[in-house]
């Protein structure tokens, strides 16, 4: 059998497991080295979800109680595409975040902000044939945690995304442009770069606003692509 | 090497507050219409020796005959630790999965395990191997990994169907993790 492996992130291109500004780090990262292995079809395979397990509502996070969330109401549209700008398709994207307030409807979550009956805080969708995804939300609010004294979280949702393959798996946090938080975060800053940490932060995008109801955001995702053959190139 | 026409999006951690959208107890029970074979279960410490009670483990892997592709197959399995940094899974023992080469190398069985938690801030990758397999002298993979750690990457039997798989972030018997 042959199999055409997903290209090896460059050196830079996620955070490091050891960050010390972000504390949690310290007794989680590992210090043995990395092992480097080969890919076999246990990596490049992956679980495939069938559509049938999503609801029409899953994508819009304003519409799940009976009322409407308190917040800003806003619009996230994307493109989820891999390496080579191929789109990502018919891929499950799952999201969740904090209310308004800061809090998140989570039993672990003791921020002393208000829970927000009509809103739980999770979506999911898929991707279309073209690796196009949407959601409706509210922004979130900024919270303190207890990384140091003074530190709060900037405005954040959490990105799941599945992708093709187990190592094309992606987790991670999408921010707002012109957050004054963004540079005081050791999570975001642990990205190493200007460049790469710009990736995480949507834009904002009229053509996604809707008028007079939803301030529109654009947020691309990319994943892992494949190692280029002398016979596709 | 092409350059890339377009850039990784970079890790985050998982955070915390993930079973906001992913729910304890997850999909922890994997068959194909048999029941389950084997049990799996394991406590993830940090390098204190501490319970990680809020981590999130993923597996993946192939079905008895050591296949993926098949539509009535799904081998994909989560689940957050408990209070105890614990977590357990009922499913088939995988067949062996064949490497991409011309030999036709079998890989001993085993399974895919992601690693995600609050202070973890890119995935961690290892793999489950079982103890008693002897395809797991000739592994390819695990013929690459020093033979003094080999042992963290092979569940302990501890009867006829269940295994121990400890996963040790740090320090002592750290567990092995891949650059894949």
């Amino acid at each position: 059998m042959t199999l055409t492996p997903y290209r090896r992130p460059t050196p830079g291109a996620h955070p490091p497991l050891n960050y010390p500004d972000y504390r949690a780090t310290a007794l989680r990262h590992p210090k043995e080295p990395l092992v480097i292995i080969p890919q076999t079809l246990s990596e490049t395979s992956g679980p495939i979800y069938g559509a049938d397990r999503l609801r029409p509502d899953d994508h819009d996070l304003t519409r799940q109680h009976a009322g409407q969330p308190l917040g800003e109401r806003i619009v996230i549209e994307g493109r989820v595409v891999d390496q080579d700008s191929r789109p990502i398709t018919n891929t499950l994207i799952e999201i969740w975040q904090a209310n308004a307030a800061g809090r998140y409807a989570h039993k672990r979550d003791h921020h002393d902000a208000p829970l927000d009956p009509n809103f739980s805080g999770a979506g999911r969708t898929k991707t279309d044939d073209q690796g196009r995804y949407r959601f409706v939300t509210i922004k979130p609010g900024a919270y303190p945690w207890q990384n140091d004294q003074s530190a709060w979280r900037p405005a954040h949702i959490h990105f799941s995304l599945l992708g093709p393959g187990f190592i094309t798996r992606l987790l991670t946090q999408m921010y707002f442009p012109g957050d004054p938080l963004l540079s005081f975060d050791p999570i975001f800053n642990a990205i190493p770069g200007d460049r790469a940490r710009r990736r995480v932060v949507a834009a904002l995008d009229q053509t996604v606003t809707v008028s007079e109801w939803a301030l529109g955001y654009r947020f691309d995702l990319v994943l892992r692509g494949r190692e280029a053959t002398p016979f596709s190139r | 090497m092409t350059p890339d026409s377009a850039e990784l999006t970079p890790f985050q951690t998982v955070g915390p507050f993930f079973e906001v959208a992913l729910p304890a107890p997850g999909r922890h029970r994997i068959d194909r219409g048999t029941a389950p074979t084997v049990r799996i279960e394991g406590t993830v410490r940090d390098g204190a020796g501490h319970p990680v009670d809020d981590a999130l483990i993923e597996t993946w892997q192939a079905d008895q005959e050591g296949r993926y592709d098949r539509t009535d197959w799904d081998g994909y399995g989560w689940m957050p630790t408990d209070g105890d940094g614990c977590f357990a899974l009922d499913t088939v023992l995988p067949g062996q999965v064949p490497l991409p080469d011309r030999e036709g190398t079998l890989q001993a069985p085993h399974l895919l395990v992601g690693v995600l938690a609050r202070g973890i801030l890119t995935r961690l990758v290892t793999r489950i191997y079982f103890e008693g397999q002897p395809s797991n002298a000739t592994d390819p993979v695990l013929l690459l990994v020093p033979e003094a750690r080999r042992s963290t990457l092979i569940a302990r039997r501890l009867g006829e169907t269940q295994f121990r798989f400890d996963i040790v972030l740090q320090g002592v018997n750290e567990t092995v993790f891949f650059d894949v």
